[in-house]
């Protein structure tokens, strides 16, 4: 049987303390981003960026589409590898450690930050499964540890009253909304650090958007959250830090409202225009 | 709403309900040919005897090397086309993803090959019968199927693979699983009722043709043992009883067909059944 502890140590994520060895790490920023270029052909999608990112906020990547924000979030995580057309070059350091160089242990560095893409992808297995699917690849087989995760990480999604009687059933029988919130049990599941969120409420109505930027309040106490959003409101309602990016550069980068209301480039005064 | 709207909705609308409804009449107006022919021979004997002394002139026996030669024929194609088919379609789907233009020509040719009768693949096959120096053989047979529903299957499996999205790739890579966990947790099982549907209807399409097998399988009363012996299948039962002056022998032929014809049915409600089975989880 185990302790309360020990599932809380296994399903909590690590937030660590000031008094501990990682005190250090913690009052660092939890990305920094050092020169990073990425090419497709001749064609530069991002431009020498740089870019640190604090730990337990929420930053959001500004600007228009196909300005690289997607791009720069799929960095991160390295989902970049999966286009082969793609030149990344620079260093991006997760913790102070070289994700670019995490060749043998990628999926443990993925897990470390989980991604919301811009429309709900479940796995093709039932909901239950869909949560219990990182700790199984993780090596978690213990019936009792993955049904208190499941229930935990649905709950903390908000979505554990609506599907408890329903864990069994296909994650497609799910509303466009729950199934967002299922993905993002789904990734809290595997303990992550950090949350890589690509424009998560674009496909929602205005009731699920709401819950999934509350969710969002409520999270960025454990986890740092990287939202890229070309929405305005959101921008203003959530980030504690805004990056603005244009055509694969950062233009202008700071508080929401420093930067939102007294922007010094001319670009972002454009886009704020227009974007009103 | 305008008069001449009203007439036009109603002509096109008179248009659709009978082609849909000539479809289903021509359809059920096959199966009553065969059934009213060839259901008073259809007997037990016919399904479990082999063709004994005097059967082609209207003797004792049945069209049990045809069944199972037809099966293990169509089998055995099926197999081989996996093997190659499979690893083709992901090598067009993974491999390729950026060369569109590549992409396309491969798909072209795919398609070409799909419409090629299937008396020029039983042509082929013979060609390639005789220059590996086989005779007419269940071997020589299940090659030159394979040659046949290669394609079809080839195209099946890349229609699958097209439609699953590189998204779901990337939810299963950021929750930390390797490309051997993604192809085989997520992307199989994503488009698993579509393989299965595919299999399904290649396996159909290798079980009903005659011509390509005309050449190269030879014929048999006897149910094969090895791979280099003839064999017996459904379609060339049909026809070789079908051209008997005695009309016991022609009514055994459309017996053979009331029995290829349940196998067909057997095999389209399964894929459709399978389908819907697997297909509840598919994110679409």
């Amino acid at each position: 049987m185990l302790s309360f502890q020990a599932l809380n140590k296994t399903l909590s994520p690590e937030i660590g303390t000031f008094n501990d060895k990682k005190a250090k790490i913690h009052l660092a920023p939890v990305v920094e981003i050092q020169e990073l270029t990425v090419a497709s052909h001749n064609n530069v999608i991002l431009k020498n960026i740089d870019l640190q990112i604090p730990r337990n906020k929420i930053v959001v990547l500004l600007g228009p589409s196909g300005c690289g924000k997607t791009t720069l979030l799929k960095s991160l995580n390295r989902l970049t590898d999966l286009y082969k057309e793609l030149k990344v070059t620079g260093r991006i350091l997760i913790d102070g450690e070289d994700i670019r160089k995490a060749t043998h242990n990628l999926p443990a560095m993925r897990q470390k930050m989980g991604l919301l893409s811009q429309h709900p992808f479940p796995l093709p297995v039932s909901i239950y499964k869909n949560v219990a699917y990182g700790l199984k690849l993780k090596g978690i087989r213990n019936k009792n540890l993955v049904d208190f995760s499941v229930e935990g990480n649905l709950k903390k999604t908000g979505l554990w009253e609506e599907v408890k009687d329903r864990l069994h059933q296909p994650a497609t029988s799910l509303s466009i909304g729950q199934q967002q919130r299922l993905c993002l049990a789904r990734g809290l599941a595997v303990k992550p650090t950090i949350i890589l969120a690509d424009e998560p409420t674009s496909a929602l109505d205005p009731i699920s958007t709401k819950i999934i930027e509350n969710l969002f309040k409520e999270l960025k106490e454990h986890y740092t959250i990287i939202l890229v959003t070309h929405v305005l409101r959101q921008a203003v309602r959530l980030a504690d830090h805004v990056v603005f990016m244009y055509y694969g550069e950062i233009i202008e980068q700071g508080h929401p409202e420093v930067i939102l209301k007294n922007p010094q480039s001319g670009i972002l005064k454009k886009y704020l225009v227009e974007g009103n | 709403m305008n008069r001449w709207k009203l007439i036009e909705q109603s002509f096109f609308k008179a248009i659709s309900f009978l082609a849909a409804y000539s479809v289903i009449l021509i359809l059920l107006f096959i199966l009553y040919v065969i059934f009213e022919k060839g259901f008073s021979s259809l007997t037990w004997d016919t399904i479990t005897r082999l063709p004994e002394g005097g059967y082609y002139f209207g003797g004792e026996g049945g069209i049990l090397n045809a069944i199972v030669g037809s099966l293990y024929l169509s089998v055995g194609a099926t197999i081989l086309a996996v093997i190659i088919g499979l690893p083709a379609a992901l090598f067009i789907n993974v491999q390729l993803i950026r060369l569109k233009r590549t992409q396309n020509t491969i798909r072209y040719f795919l398609d070409a090959l799909w419409g090629i009768p299937s008396i020029v693949y039983g042509a082929f096959g013979f060609a390639v019968m005789v220059f590996l120096g086989l005779s007419a053989s269940l071997l020589a047979g299940i090659i030159t199927v394979a040659f046949l529903i290669t394609p079809i299957l080839v195209r099946a499996f890349d229609e699958v693979l097209k439609t699953i999205p590189v998204e779901l790739q990337e939810a299963s890579f950021s929750l930390g699983s390797t490309k051997t966990e993604t192809a085989l947790k997520v992307i199989f099982r994503q488009g698993f009722a579509g393989f299965v549907t595919a299999l399904l209807l290649a396996f159909g399409r290798g079980i009903g043709d005659a011509a390509s097998v005309l050449f190269t399988a030879g014929y048999t009363d006897n149910i094969p043992v090895t791979l280099d012996e003839p064999v017996a299948t459904l379609p060339l039962a049909i026809f070789f009883q079908l051209t008997s002056p005695i009309e016991e022998v022609r009514q055994r032929a459309y017996a053979a067909a009331v029995v290829l014809t349940f196998f067909i049915l057997i095999i389209s409600i399964s894929a459709r059944l399978l389908s819907r089975r697997y297909s509840k989880n598919i994110i679409k």
